[in-house]
């Protein structure tokens, strides 16, 4: 599958806004007194609004006629894209209504009930997004639950890092940040482990059920064209096994590995905005890369006539 | 009405003469033209709604070349129905066709991930999907003789390997055939019931090899074919 770069850098940066948005108001909405001043929710909250808003604008980069974009929301019944850009539009008048709570020093359940509703929909959304991919059954490797739990996790951990780092420069910073983001980073550590063992299992269609010939050898002869097509250039990309598996150690130690570290340097060594900023540019890094494989290991079933025995 | 078309793997000859009648008749019609990139240059693309590609099945001595022409195959439970955005592409309820709305396609290519397949191709030049239509701009017009009124892949197929129809109707030349040559589906663990049957080579006789005589005159006879093939 194509890794387009504008589909990535969406996905990675909205889903690190609503994730840092969702942390936000649940560590707000949800303490018994509030921690972070009024200030930092405020700038928390902006650094994710800035980071959904880039992201939802680079995803009308890959559109071949975006002049029909607006339409995008009318088959919320079927599509996962139309329900990921209604949530998606519907997050704003959420989202700004939690903050004019926020910058009205509000406080009780109006508070509360808001803070919950706006991290739900932040939630909502991104599981909406990996719904996108998770749902289309022609691609095997995105065909499983991992793939909305890993848009969430990944996210989330995205998000954890960033207000640590925003509590990190103000008041509001806890022992109990540090371990939740060590935490989210386990955990999404784990779950993308998983995810990696389990596309790796062969499964499914091959070229006999393709070409309706199960009961011989099915070979490519000639497949029609002597340049690429749509197809082969939208499907046919393909990397080398052995630098998708390195690109996966890279993933391993970029978006998990070296946060975890600078995490735990944050506790004594290092002081936690330096620890976290560290942190940040190499999960970034990492989720960009994981992204990226995330297309690169995709193999569509339509291969199966361009010469492949089985996806 | 279900219409579609039965494609015969045992007639098919490979020649491309539906691929290139498709394109033909593309060239005008309810999606406009194919574009084609480069088509004078080192590699030449474009927009095709009808490939034809082929594979070997069985291994040698037992082996067939079958020529496989694909095109949209109109499912029934058609996922780029499903997963379509912008409500562009439909499924008509009268005839089963499955089309693209090119006034509302935003060229997301949603639609060509969802299709296991490949019936959908990006029109770079336009910024739309486009798909065989069934030729639904030739079946229900009325300038054009009866029985012209097919799609110009099953008209010009030059070894009648393409048949046109209702399956719905159970006395139709498709619902026929494919009953007693047992059309298949194609990838049908995908769920989306193509309606499009590809009927399988049929089991050949077995041909008698050629047994050398030990009389002289048989052996003579052998050398002097063998000297006139040479």
């Amino acid at each position: 599958m194509h890794p387009a770069f504008s589909v990535i850098f969406f996905t990675v940066t909205s889903g690190a806004g609503y994730g840092l948005f969702a942390i936000t108001a649940l560590y707000h909405g949800l303490s018994e007194h509030q921690v972070m001043s009024s200030e930092q929710i405020l700038l928390s909250s902006g650094i994710a609004l800035v980071l959904i808003t880039a992201g939802l604008i680079s995803s009308t980069f890959h559109l071949a006629n975006p002049k029909n974009a607006w339409r995008a929301i009318s088959r919320v019944r079927t599509s996962w894209l139309a329900r990921e850009g209604l949530l998606a539009i519907l997050f704003y008048p959420i989202a700004l209504a939690y903050l004019y709570l926020v910058w009205s020093n509000a406080a009780g359940a109006v508070l509360t009930g808001s803070a919950i509703l706006t991290a739900v929909w932040a939630i909502a959304t991104v599981f909406s997004t990996g719904m996108i991919y998770a749902c289309l059954k022609t691609i095997r490797q995105w065909n499983n639950a991992l793939t909305p739990v890993n848009y969430i996790l990944l996210g989330v951990m995205l998000g954890a890092i960033i207000y640590a780092l925003v509590a990190s420069m103000g008041e509001g910073m806890t022992q109990g940040v540090i371990t939740t983001s060590a935490y989210i980073i386990g955990l999404a550590a784990l779950s993308k482990c998983v995810y990696f063992f389990w596309v790796g299992v062969p499964a499914g269609s091959t070229i006999n059920t393709a070409t309706s010939f199960t009961n011989s050898m099915v070979r490519l002869l000639d497949v029609g064209h002597t340049a690429g097509t749509f197809l082969t250039d939208e499907f046919g990309y393909q990397v080398a096994h052995t630098r998708l598996i390195a690109l996966r150690w890279v993933v391993a130690i970029f978006a998990f590995a070296l946060p975890a570290i600078m995490v735990w340097m944050s506790l004594s060594t290092l002081s936690v905005t330096t620890a976290y900023s560290v942190a940040l540019l190499s999960a970034f890094a990492g989720v960009v890369i994981e992204r990226w494989l995330f297309f690169a290991e995709a193999r569509h079933v339509v291969n199966l006539y361009h010469g492949s025995q089985q996806c | 009405m279900k219409l579609g078309l039965v494609i015969d793997l045992d007639t098919c000859v490979g020649c491309n003469a539906c691929a290139v009648a498709c394109k033909q008749w593309n060239t005008s019609g309810t999606t406009g033209p194919l574009s084609d990139l480069e088509p004078y240059g080192k590699d030449p693309t474009g927009v095709w709604f009808n490939r034809i590609r082929n594979y070997e099945v069985g291994d040698y001595p037992n082996n067939k070349t079958v020529h496989f022409p694909m095109s949209c195959m109109h499912c029934e439970d058609a996922a780029c129905v499903t997963v379509c955005p912008t409500g562009a592409s439909y499924k008509r309820e009268e005839d089963g066709i499955v089309l693209v709305d090119q006034d509302k396609c935003m060229g997301c290519n949603y639609c060509a991930w969802a299709c296991p397949y490949g019936a959908r191709e990006l029109d770079r030049e336009e910024g739309v999907m486009k798909k065989c239509t069934l030729c639904v701009d030739r079946i229900y017009d009325d300038n054009l003789p009866e029985d012209e009124r097919k799609p110009a892949c099953v008209l010009t197929c030059p070894s009648h390997a393409r048949y046109f129809g209702d399956f719905d109707d159970p006395n139709s030349e498709v619902s026929v055939i494919s009953r007693e040559r047992g059309g298949e589906s194609l990838m049908p663990e995908m769920g989306y019931e193509p309606v499009n049957k590809y009927l399988p080579p049929r089991a050949k006789t077995h041909v008698q090899k050629y047994v050398n005589d030990t009389n002289p005159i048989s052996k003579v006879k052998d050398w002097v074919n063998r000297l006139v093939s040479r």
